[in-house]
């Protein structure tokens, strides 16, 4: 895939999930019908621009509930998703991902793809999901565990909403403080490392990974016409390597080993 | 039938017909009411106010 192709499929897909575009300027967000629905990507529900719901919040609010119901409708539509995109949402549909590759264009000293540690810290996602979205959500009542303490997503939402409504964030605290901390954290890391909250924080990405090999959009392998060169693996953002696994968890569909293999080893293809 | 085989050459298949009959069961229940009435507030744990 194009890299420029697949930047305007980006913005246009953040633009969409954000459309109410007037909340930026009168710091309210959406409340119509539109936000039953949740998202394919993180996008905080009380971003000023979103129009649906973020599904990670929305798992959270249904598990941590005064009396737990199992959330048929968020798994539902997340399975969805999973089935039918696996991780192309992460490359193609998510407005953090997409925040996260304009980051990294931007000149800063430090880059590399990779890292002693980087493959064990890619578990970090899982425990993430398991722990932070679902464990403790449903121990501690009414405490969205993720969103509240480490979600960048939803604090650059509440910077978002505080350039026009000033009366928010005359109570901040420590809370926001620790949000702002983490931001940080989140910005630093992705100047230097590509897509570095997807690698080893995002739990939706944790969750999509689970469906990379039963997903009906895949990334087949040519064995015959793979000549081992690793001209693929050179041009992976997430430093994964498609000759060995084209369908690896942790590849988000980008194509860039696509667009880069000299044999067209790699293609798109549609399970049927 | 061996489950396993036909758990394979059918996981995608299974997959969504399980993930349209939460769908259903969670449109039935009622539960996008609750997805929106968490979304259209704003969320002060979301964004850092507590």
């Amino acid at each position: 895939m194009d890299k420029k192709k697949r930047f305007w499929i980006q913005g246009i897909a953040a633009l969409l999930q954000n459309a109410n575009w007037k909340g930026f300027f009168t710091g309210k967000i959406y409340t119509g019908p539109v936000k039953t629905v949740c998202v394919p990507g993180l996008n905080c529900y009380s971003c000023p621009g979103a129009v649906g719901a973020c599904p990670i919040g929305s798992l959270q609010n249904s598990l941590s509930g005064f009396r737990f119901k199992f959330p048929y409708y968020v798994v539902g539509i997340l399975l969805f998703f999973g089935a039918l995109l696996g991780r192309a949402i992460c490359g193609f549909l998510c407005p953090f991902g997409f925040l996260q590759d304009l980051l990294h264009k931007i000149p800063f000293p430090g880059k590399r793809r990779t890292f002693k540690g980087d493959r064990a810290l890619r578990y970090v996602k899982y425990v993430v999901l398991i722990g932070l979205v679902v464990v403790l959500p449903i121990l501690i009542k009414l405490t969205p565990v993720y969103c509240k303490y480490l979600c960048p997503s939803g604090t650059l939402s509440g910077m978002l909403l505080s350039l026009s409504n000033r009366e928010l964030f005359q109570v901040v605290g420590a809370l926001f403080t620790w949000k702002v901390g983490v931001l940080s954290a989140v910005i630093i890391t992705c100047l230097m490392i590509p897509r570095a909250f997807c690698r080893y924080l995002c739990p939706l990405g944790a969750w999509y990974g689970l469906f990379q090999k039963i997903s009906v959009v895949k990334i087949t392998l040519d064995k015959e016409k793979c000549t081992g060169c690793k001209t693929c693996l050179s041009h992976c953002d997430m430093y994964v390597d498609p000759s060995c696994q084209p369908n690896s968890a942790e590849c988000i569909r980008c194509g860039a080993c696509i667009h880069a293999c000299p044999t067209k080893a790699l293609q798109y293809s549609i399970k049927r | 039938m061996n489950w396993s085989i036909f758990w394979e050459k059918n996981k995608t298949k299974l997959v969504f017909i399980i993930a349209i009959l939460l769908l259903v069961a969670g449109i039935v229940t009622g539960q996008p009411q609750v997805v929106w009435t968490k979304a259209s507030k704003i969320c002060l744990e979301c964004i850092g106010i507590g």
